[in-house]
């Protein structure tokens, strides 16, 4: 088995016209190493959310992308406030973000639902007051 | 259709992506709610939207659409258009409003190629 191949970004939660960027890049990164592109479009689709959603909740944090030979795993770590009721969170259409944010065109409570639907497995560990980190991994 | 038929059609004024206007598009999608371009949109070429700020693009590549076209006569900032040129992604813009903009793109063939039409 290859080594793995990481990237780690640390995602600026002060700024919000710089949230994405390094989703951005991880799709340029795994469009040089040749995957193909469904399995590009959801794994920076899926990140490009959680990195949205730790800009709006958590003022930011850290994203890491680990490339196996058979998946492809993103873990996206925060210090934020948590997230108080998971399930709740899972719904489509739930969203605690404030109007500000939805003038920016996000907030519409699709984030987390679309993370798990764009990828094969995603575990959510969270603690009030503490953060969450997200990780998500898209099989190849 | 190509990228300069909708530039033609919405009279609109091209930002960057000149090399692009050869390029063939089959369907597009207009939103202001990037959220909702993330979560529905399969498959569309263009992205027509008043909002304008740097997710406009990045939400463009992350779902390797082409052209991105502001109504409203929104205009991009220089760091937008040269993330679009590194993305790949023609940026056009045009005075004409969403609705109308939408309806002449229809109305010449370029439809959203969802069965369901959501978006």
């Amino acid at each position: 088995m290859s080594e793995a191949v990481k990237f780690h970004f640390d995602v600026d939660g002060s700024d919000f016209s710089s949230a994405g960027a390094a989703s951005v890049m991880v799709k340029k990164k795994l469009r040089q190493l040749g995957y193909p592109p469904e399995v590009i479009r959801k794994v920076s689709i899926a990140m490009y959310e959680g990195e949205i959603n730790m800009v709006i909740h958590a003022n930011g944090g850290a994203a890491d992308v680990e490339v196996y030979d058979d998946e492809i795993v993103i873990i996206l770590s925060d210090t934020g406030p948590g997230i108080p009721d998971v399930e709740l969170a899972m719904q489509e259409g739930f969203s605690t973000a404030r109007d500000n944010i939805r003038n920016l065109g996000f907030g519409a409570g699709m984030g987390l639902p679309n993370m798990k639907k764009y990828t094969d497995s995603m575990e959510i560990d969270t603690r009030i007051g503490e953060g969450t980190t997200i990780t998500m991994r898209v099989s190849l | 259709m190509k990228i300069s038929e909708i530039k033609d059609l919405l009279d609109a004024e091209v930002l960057c992506g000149e090399d692009q206007m050869d390029r063939e598009v089959s369907s597009a999608c207009c939103s202001d709610m990037m959220s909702d371009v993330l979560a529905y949109v399969k498959d569309q070429g263009v992205l027509l939207t008043g909002l304008c700020n740097a997710q406009v693009i990045r939400t463009a590549n992350m779902m390797d659409m082409h052209c991105v076209i502001f109504v409203r006569s929104k205009k991009p900032t220089d760091d937008m258009i040269a993330l679009a040129e590194e993305c790949g992604i023609a940026v056009m813009s045009s005075r004409v409003r969403a609705y109308v903009a939408c309806g002449k793109l229809w109305q010449a063939g370029l439809t959203s190629n969802t069965e369901d039409h959501d978006v």
